[in-house]
């Protein structure tokens, strides 16, 4: 897999504590990739630092294969956490002031963003001045300006803060839609359930450092805890050393389910060939954690531990 | 096209834009115009009633001179009787003289039960001064005494300020006209400096606490931004004037209208009066005269000077505006770096106005080759011709300093409009420094 954007041995301090501790990403092309990590964990000063917005104090970026030079900011586009617009400012106005900011021609911004009006059925707001829009409707037009300029890379802090769920699984959509048309995306959250939906590969950083990388599928099963969910009819099951533990059972209008332990030296097709043999089984899922979970472990672990970085 | 130039159209035009902007170009001559005369207007208001004064003189010899006039009435009287000094009094003020004034200056008082009116004293002193003096010259027994002081006090000097020019023709000039002209300019830089330099500084700012910044920055240059937001807003204040400078020769023109006067006929008069200087004497008409000197101003190095001082000044303070807009986080911190440039701004101005008095005076020269003040000062020198090396120079150390600011500014901004509640330290300005 190729790495389109790689942060190498990042560190940035501020006056009273280490905001970046030698922290490493690698941001597969093509891929959504989550950015994860409780509050102040350092995901936001990351993000500018890929963004040029500030410098490291130590470390390097790799943009597409070579150091991040200062006109890779146009093949950018930015969602910041802190949304901010001109208020006095006609929607459309200033959405092609941004877009030719960002070497797209007046036409073509014009065309792009009418384009992208009709689709999110905003075309009315276009005369209007962004104040007068709501917070939700600001958000949109955000969210349209950062894409605008259709750039290779796409940075979203934060991007479902202040959607409500239907606008929220609409935007979940557009980023789905941007990476099937091969924009890598960065998309810094710490709203798990949105993780598992969408994101290819995360990186969870906490108290300044990556404490957590890799493929999401790849990363659950590193938490996989040999659970596994059983629905069958037919004859009842006992505990069996060497292959499975029942460890809960119940039964529901003639239908049992059974909570099981597999044993290490089973996998997983192996044991359901085994089960298949005594009963009929009508649904067999491994029990994986949900990235909630993995985040509460791994950072509630963190958390425990020593603190070091924070003054 | 070129990202500054898109900032620039965006800043001019938003603010062109604005009807605020549009009616307070239109009614700022008026307003300014009005602040001049309705004080004017308003202390020459009288109150109309006329007031009972009464004079009681135990000489005889001054209560006859105070005539009555529109203001006040005045009625002799034998002593300062208890029922004057009654709150039911009618009577506005009494003027008590009790000895002989040539030789008891100090025997006359003004009584009242109020503050005695600046314009009532004012009157009794000149009244009785001038009968003191009178009395004196008497005193010395001369022949024909009244005579002489009647034409005396007739006589009276118009010196007439005659200007040559570079082949020693004399042209028609006027001292008083140079002031108020270097002056008018002088207040123009000042009032745009501060206005507009606090509409960078208030634009920076705005854009700093959207936060829309973040954005702007990932997509130029913090120093593209902070030029164009001052080229933008410098050209804001170009179309300003010139708008202005449109009404104001609309109104001159309506009044050499309706009072018979054209320009036409003013430069022939300034032409005649460099010619023949009987011939001005013979055009008793003032107010030509006074055309004839406004004609001879050195109207092309004003307006070229003006240009070039409006635009290096306001390049100086604008790029200093811009960087403590973006190093504040709120308007509250922004006074005290206004402050000081305020005073500065402020001493520049009174030492524009004492320099009109004495335009090549150690003051106004040193004041108008400090770049902080030349621009306001150096207006004010110009229409009494300054030597053209002095000009040169001080352009030159202007334009130096301002080109200075605008760098140090730009590195100030950058590191200030990313910087949210915390203070940079040196040390973090200087990697800032390093950054490209």
């Amino acid at each position: 897999m190729e790495t389109f954007l790689s942060a190498r041995h990042i560190v940035k301090r501020y006056a009273g504590h280490t905001a970046l501790n030698d922290v490493g990403i690698d941001v597969p092309r093509g891929k959504i990739f989550g950015l994860l990590g409780p509050n102040g964990a350092g995901k936001t000063t990351l993000i500018r630092i890929i963004n040029r917005i500030t410098a490291p104090d130590a470390g390097e970026v790799l943009f597409d294969g070579r150091p991040l030079a200062a006109e890779d900011v146009m093949r950018i586009g930015y969602l910041p956490e802190e949304r901010g617009l001109y208020k006095k400012m006609k929607v459309g106005e200033q959405a092609i002031y941004l877009a030719r900011l960002k070497g797209l021609t007046h036409a073509e911004a014009k065309r792009r963003l009418t384009e992208w009006f009709e689709r999110f059925d905003i075309m009315p707001w276009w005369d209007k001045k962004l104040e007068e829009l709501s917070k939700g409707m600001q958000q949109k037009v955000q969210f349209i300006i950062t894409v605008l300029h259709e750039p290779p890379l796409l940075i979203f802090d934060e991007p479902f803060s202040g959607f409500d769920p239907v606008n929220a699984e609409r935007l979940k959509q557009e980023i789905l839609r941007l990476k099937d048309r091969g924009h890598t995306v960065i998309f810094s959250t710490h709203n798990m359930a949105s993780v598992e939906e969408i994101c290819d590969e995360i990186a969870l950083i906490d108290h300044a450092q990556v404490v957590l990388s890799g493929n999401v599928s790849e990363v659950k099963s590193r938490f996989r805890t040999g659970l596994y969910e059983l629905t069958c009819t037919g004859p009842r099951l006992e505990s069996e050393a060497g292959s499975y533990e029942v460890t809960a059972a119940h039964q529901v209008a003639g239908v049992d389910h059974y909570r099981l332990r597999k044993a290490d030296a089973l996998t997983n097709s192996e044991l359901v060939a085994l089960l298949a043999g005594r009963v009929e089984v009508r649904a067999f899922s491994e029990l994986l954690p949900s990235m909630n979970d993995i985040f509460l472990k791994t950072v509630g672990g963190a958390s425990a531990a020593p603190q070091q970085q924070k003054p | 096209m070129n990202k500054t130039l898109i900032i620039i159209q965006r800043e001019f035009m938003t603010r062109v834009g604005k009807k605020s902007f549009i009616l307070l170009t239109v009614l700022m001559p008026f307003i300014f115009a009005a602040l001049i005369f309705v004080p004017v207007w308003l202390a020459g208001i009288k109150d109309g009633e006329q007031k009972t004064v009464v004079v009681v003189d135990k000489t005889g010899r001054y209560a006859g001179l105070f005539r009555d006039d529109a203001s006040y009435r005045f009625v002799p009287a034998a002593a300062v009787t208890p029922d004057l000094r009654s709150d039911t009094s009618e009577v506005e003020a009494v003027i008590a003289i009790t000895a002989d004034l040539a030789t008891h200056p100090a025997a006359v008082a003004i009584y009242s039960r109020t503050e005695v009116p600046s314009d009532l004293s004012s009157l009794a002193e000149n009244v009785l001064s001038e009968q003191v003096r009178r009395d004196k010259l008497a005193a010395y027994n001369v022949q024909g005494l009244e005579r002489i002081i009647d034409d005396v006090q007739g006589a009276a000097v118009d010196v007439r300020t005659v200007k040559w020019d570079e082949t020693g023709r004399e042209t028609a000039s006027d001292t008083d006209l140079a002031t108020v002209a270097g002056l008018l300019f002088t207040m123009l830089i000042y009032f745009f400096v501060l206005a507009y330099g606090g509409m960078v500084m208030q634009s920076v700012m705005e854009e700093k606490t959207n936060r829309i910044v973040e954005l702007m920055v990932s997509s130029v240059k913090p120093f593209q931004l902070m030029m164009g937001k001052i080229v933008g807003v410098a050209l804001v204040g170009f179309v300003q004037l010139i708008i202005w400078a449109g009404m104001v020769a609309a109104i001159l023109g309506v009044c050499w209208h309706l009072f018979g006067l054209d320009p036409a006929t003013a430069q022939e008069g300034a032409a005649l009066t460099a010619a023949n200087p009987a011939m001005t004497e013979a055009a008793t008409d003032g107010s030509g005269e006074m055309m004839a000197a406004l004609m001879n101003l050195p109207f092309a190095e004003l307006g070229i000077m003006f240009v070039l001082y409006f635009v290096g000044g306001y390049l100086l303070y604008a790029s200093f505006f811009a960087a403590v807009g973006a190093s504040i986080n709120a308007q509250e911190d922004s006074s005290q770096f206004i402050m000081p440039t305020t005073v500065v701004m402020i001493f520049g101005l009174y030492a524009g106005i004492y320099g009109a008095e004495n335009p090549d005076g150690p003051l106004a020269f040193w004041s108008s080759m400090f770049p902080l003040t030349s621009p306001i000062v150096m207006m004010v020198r110009i229409p009494f011709s300054v030597p053209l090396w002095q000009e040169l120079l001080s352009l030159a150390l202007l334009y130096g300093t301002a080109l200075l600011f605008v760098w140090l500014s730009g590195k100030i901004y950058r590191v200030g409009i990313l910087m949210y509640g915390k203070k940079p330290t040196f040390k973090e300005m200087a990697k800032w420094l390093r950054y490209k």
